[in-house]
């Protein structure tokens, strides 16, 4: 500034005014301390993401169902395979607080057997006379959780073993349906996982020759992509599954299936990975780095690759859900997974039978299941993707 | 044309009548850190057959003022007080700031008693729509006129706007327009009802100098036909001095001053509206902390350098569409001289600066460029060892400070990257960090913050430092100011200039503002359609341009003195290429 030009504008936010020397308009409201000034992605990433309270609570119920899922071995109240001829297709009791000349005792009732003269089917009644009390920490036989820890307690159960206890139900053989849920996710939840990490492996390296040297590499990526993209899903899978060897056992299954369904989802994260790197390629900051004299794998892994790992983890976070249902569509169709494995496709194979979805209702849980599974990592990945770029607006 | 007759006779030339009346107008935006204050308590009035001009840098608020009188201000902003009078041409009244903006009273006054215009012509123009129906539009909204009235006006409004040829050019599409016309056919769209106000958000702003002056022309000699009231918004000092009658400085939402534009100009009160004229001023000459150039050796020598892109298109039969962004350009640059670059957009001086680093492989054409050691190097032909001993040298200065460094690194880490590459150890690039941040005007403590914190004057400072690091001979400049406000403009271009006289460097100034390059540099070369067509010392070129496009370009330079008003007395060079 020359001579007799000077002007002094009035302070600005806190944290700048010491520094400011090009006195900036309106970014008052904008700076709201030295906090944000030093405050690095992932912290901007973390303060976006809080904002979207619906992804916050859908991040919260992911990581419950990851909790369950891990510990199912000791939050189910029964052996999910135990069954129990005598309660097949039984109802789901309720929980009652009071007992009657007793006080506070949680507990359900047992069942009274009648059998319908008209339609020749048992039917459940709840028997007040029989209580069956409940508690925490109870005793059961004795299992291992993770298969490594040898236990003799269940977090909620019947008090003496043996009693009858279906919080959602039992099932054709009457086995516990919140058990078998509760194992279910186990599956369910961790095939999403592996098939996403499987996906990430190939879209991250493909997509990312793709965009890098471009060229006739990334046309033939390119195209790749579109034929894959063109093959009817259901019987590719079908004729892939078709191929597994009946005597496999059920977590050789697991595994190939699992790749079979990667093999769809890696496509769309190799598109955005290449959609990053093009664009990013010619960004003012990546043209500095080289001119810094940044060696190219430097480029790509210092300056380059953090701006889309955030893209990435919400892009797969999204992709969690795809595998979810994929895998409950092919087991509900009989050519995923098969018994004695728990998923919650192959649970919902019970539900097949409209005569059994009238008469135990009950058998459609796992699909309730499913839907806020994925329904809440849709919104987690939603809320991550917003969060992603925290230097647009 | 009975309307306009009517207009004619409406207009007395001495009485200027108030048309639009603001009083007292605020305009909030209450946002998640509090209350945004963008509009505070701002009065003026824009009279019939007069240009009011709202000044300001970005921020001031002159944006959403004007949005306000249309009620078009974006969520979650609200006008919380004030009265908009409209005086309409009956002489009845109206208050906008009472009227709903939904309300079918709000819209008949928008597009056709008070028209705006932007100042990006091609994302205010719907792309998939052609011009002519694009103006018509607004004609079938306000006026009752039949199909083909309506099409004898579109046409009459195109020939007003002096678009040749206005039968086809209504029914071509705007991507078939260049950025002048684009305007041009903006200005037929606001005039479609003639409007009582025209309000001008930075209309010319995205525009060439020598547009920018066809723009302006066209726009007075319209509000002299239709004695409208104009409110141009700018925040160049120079546009302002060239056509406004009155003059309202703004600066954080609030008016800090206002008159005529003899008084502001001449005898400015507030030190906010001197600095702003003596910065503009400034620009009209050299530099004086510049030193006399003597001329060194020469350090860089470009040699008919050439760039043809090629467009391939089509899947299965390509087809090549050539481009040549430079043609054959050589010049040399000498030891501690600044030669600047200057022309306008697509004449090619940004691909010759990248092609110099080549960050763009040229098509042909030597770069020599005579190291410490002695002895030339020819850059093109270096492999990306060799480049990378180049780097250390060469180093540039990039036109965006928002996207030339990376969100992700904090300040220290983004200057010290070239001293990490080179193998400096951390202590030692540490301590070469803070004293090249001591260099460009920061303070030590800012190393651990990261880009966000800053504004783009600091950040522009971030990004010399890094340039400064591995102790460079030349710098290639790449419009480095012009994402700048005018204060901030200033301060680089002093700093570049302190860098300058303290360590022995050479600049390469593209820029597209010849006023700046005149501040700033040395020698010039002036290029027009990929081709260097005047080279020389500044002075000589500046003073006695050898070339017409030179003068023209100069000349259409506005002048920041409204006593001097050259633009209309300006030289025009005739092109070959036709604008369409």
């Amino acid at each position: 500034m020359s001579n007799g030009t000077q002007f002094d504008p009035p302070a600005t936010g806190e944290s700048l005014s010491a520094t400011d020397m090009d006195w900036s308009p309106d970014q008052g409201g904008h700076i709201t301390g030295a906090d944000l000034a030093t405050a690095s992605q992932w912290k901007l990433m973390w303060w976006k993401f809080r904002k979207h309270r619906l992804a916050m609570i859908s991040g919260v119920i992911v990581l419950a169902i990851y909790f369950v899922a891990l510990f199912a071995d000791f939050i189910a109240p029964a052996d999910p395979n135990a069954t129990h001829p005598r309660y097949t297709y039984a109802p789901p009791q309720s929980i009652g607080l009071f007992v009657e000349g007793q006080g506070f005792q949680p507990h359900v009732t047992g069942y009274k057997v009648e059998v319908d003269p008209v339609a020749i089917r048992r039917v459940f009644t709840a028997d007040e006379e029989q209580i069956v009390p409940i508690g925490f920490f109870v005793r059961s036989e004795p299992y291992r959780m993770l298969g490594l820890i040898e236990m003799e307690r269940k977090l909620i159960g019947p008090k003496e073993p043996g009693q009858p206890f279906y919080l959602l139900g039992a099932d054709r053989l009457g086995r516990d349906m919140l058990s078998r849920i509760l194992h279910g996710a186990r599956v369910s939840m961790s095939i999403g996982l592996v098939g996403v990490a499987v996906s990430l492996g190939l879209g991250v390296l493909l997509g990312g020759i793709s965009g890098y040297y471009g060229g006739w590499v990334d046309d033939a990526v390119q195209r790749l992509i579109e034929l894959l993209k063109a093959i009817p899903t259901i019987p590719l899978w079908m004729g892939l599954a078709a191929a597994i060897p009946a005597a496999w056992s059920p977590l050789a299954v697991y595994f190939v299936i699992t790749v079979l369904i990667s093999l769809i989802g890696w496509t769309s994260l190799a598109r955005e990975v290449r959609g990053r790197f093009l664009s990013m390629k010619n960004d003012d900051f990546v043209i500095a780095a080289k001119l810094d004299r940044a060696s190219e794998l430097r480029v790509i892994v210092r300056h380059m690759a953090p701006s889309f790992v955030s893209h990435i983890i919400a892009t797969l976070t999204l992709a969690i859900p795809a595998m979810i249902l994929a895998e409950t569509a092919l087991s509900f169709l009989g050519i995923g997974l098969r018994p004695p494995v728990v998923s919650w496709g192959v649970l919902l194979q019970e539900a097949q039978n409209v005569r059994a979805v009238a008469t135990a209702p009950w058998l459609l849980m796992p699909g309730l299941a499913v839907v806020i599974a994925v329904l809440s990592l849709n919104f987690l990945g939603d809320g991550l993707r917003d969060a992603a770029d925290p230097y647009s607006e | 044309m009975t309307a306009m007759d009517g207009t004619l006779q409406d207009k007395s030339p001495n009485a200027a009548d108030p048309v639009l009346e603001v009083r007292g107008l605020s305009t909030h935006f209450a946002l998640r850190q509090g209350v945004l204050k963008a509009v505070e308590n701002i009065s003026f009035t824009v009279k019939r057959g007069k240009t009011l001009c709202i000044v300001g840098e970005s921020g001031s608020g002159k944006s959403v003022a004007a949005r306000s009188i249309l009620q078009i201000v974006p969520s979650p902003g609200k006008i919380v007080s004030g009265q908009m009078v409209l005086h309409r041409r009956r002489g009845s009244t109206i208050d906008l700031a009472a009227l709903d903006p939904r309300s079918a009273k709000m819209r008949a006054v928008r597009g056709a008693r008070i028209s705006m215009i932007f100042q990006e012509p091609m994302s205010s123009l719907s792309p998939v729509h052609k011009i002519g129906f694009q103006i018509e539009e607004s004609l079938v909204l306000h006026t009752n006129l039949d199909k083909p009235a309506r099409r004898k006006r579109v046409l009459e409004l195109l020939r007003q706007v002096e678009i040749s040829e206005p039968e086809a050019a209504a029914d071509r599409y705007p991507f078939e327009y260049s950025g002048g016309m684009r305007q041009r056919a903006m200005i037929a769209m606001a005039l479609a009802c003639e409007p009582d106000v025209l309000i001008a958000d930075e209309p010319t702003t995205a525009l060439d100098v020598t547009t920018q002056a066809e723009i302006l022309d066209l726009i007075a000699r319209l509000q002299a036909d239709h004695g409208m009231g104009v409110m141009f918004i700018t925040h160049d000092m120079g546009v302002v001095a060239e056509i406004a009658d009155e003059v309202c400085v703004m600066f954080r939402g609030k008016v800090v001053e206002q008159g005529p534009v003899d008084n502001i100009f001449h005898a400015p009160e507030h030190p906010y509206t001197r600095m702003l004229i003596g910065t503009a001023r400034k620009l009209e000459a050299r530099a004086e902390a510049k030193p006399p150039f003597r001329a060194g050796a020469s350090i860089l020598m470009v040699e008919g350098l050439t760039k043809t892109f090629e467009k391939r298109t089509g899947f299965i039969r390509k087809t090549t569409v050539r481009t040549e962004a430079v043609k054959s350009a050589s010049f040399t640059l000498r030891d501690g001289e600044t030669l600047g670059i200057v022309g306008e957009s697509g004449s090619g001086k940004t691909t010759l600066g990248q092609m110099i680093l080549r960050t763009v492989e040229p098509t042909a054409g030597k770069v020599l460029y005579h190291g410490r050691a002695g002895g030339a190097v020819d850059v093109t032909a270096l492999n990306r060892e060799g480049m990378r001993d180049i780097y250390g040298d060469i180093r540039m200065v990039f036109q965006d400070p928002h996207n030339s460094l990376n969100p992700r690194m904090t300040v220290e880490q983004i200057i010290a990257e070239p001293l990490r590459n080179s193998g400096w150890s951390s202590s030692d690039s540490h301590a070469r960090v803070k004293e090249l941040l001591d260099l460009v005007g920061l303070p030590a403590q800012v190393m651990e913050r990261y880009p966000h914190a800053f504004s783009g004057g600091q950040r522009q400072r971030i990004g010399i430092a890094r340039a400064l690091a591995p102790e460079p001979r030349i710098i290639v400049a790449d419009e480095a100011t012009s994402a700048l406000d005018v204060s901030l403009r200033a301060q680089v271009l002093e700093l570049l200039l302190s860098i300058q006289k303290r360590m022995s460097l050479s600049f390469l100034f593209i820029s597209h503002d010849i006023s700046v390059i005149r501040y700033f540099c040395d020698r010039v070369a002036v290029m027009r359609q990929g081709e260097i067509v005047e080279i020389g010392e500044v002075d000589q070129v500046c003073t006695t341009p050898q070339h017409g496009y030179t003068k023209a370009l100069l000349s259409a330079v506005p002048h920041p003195n409204p006593r001097a008003r050259r633009l209309a007395t300006r030289h025009r060079y005739k092109t070959e290429r036709t604008e369409t």
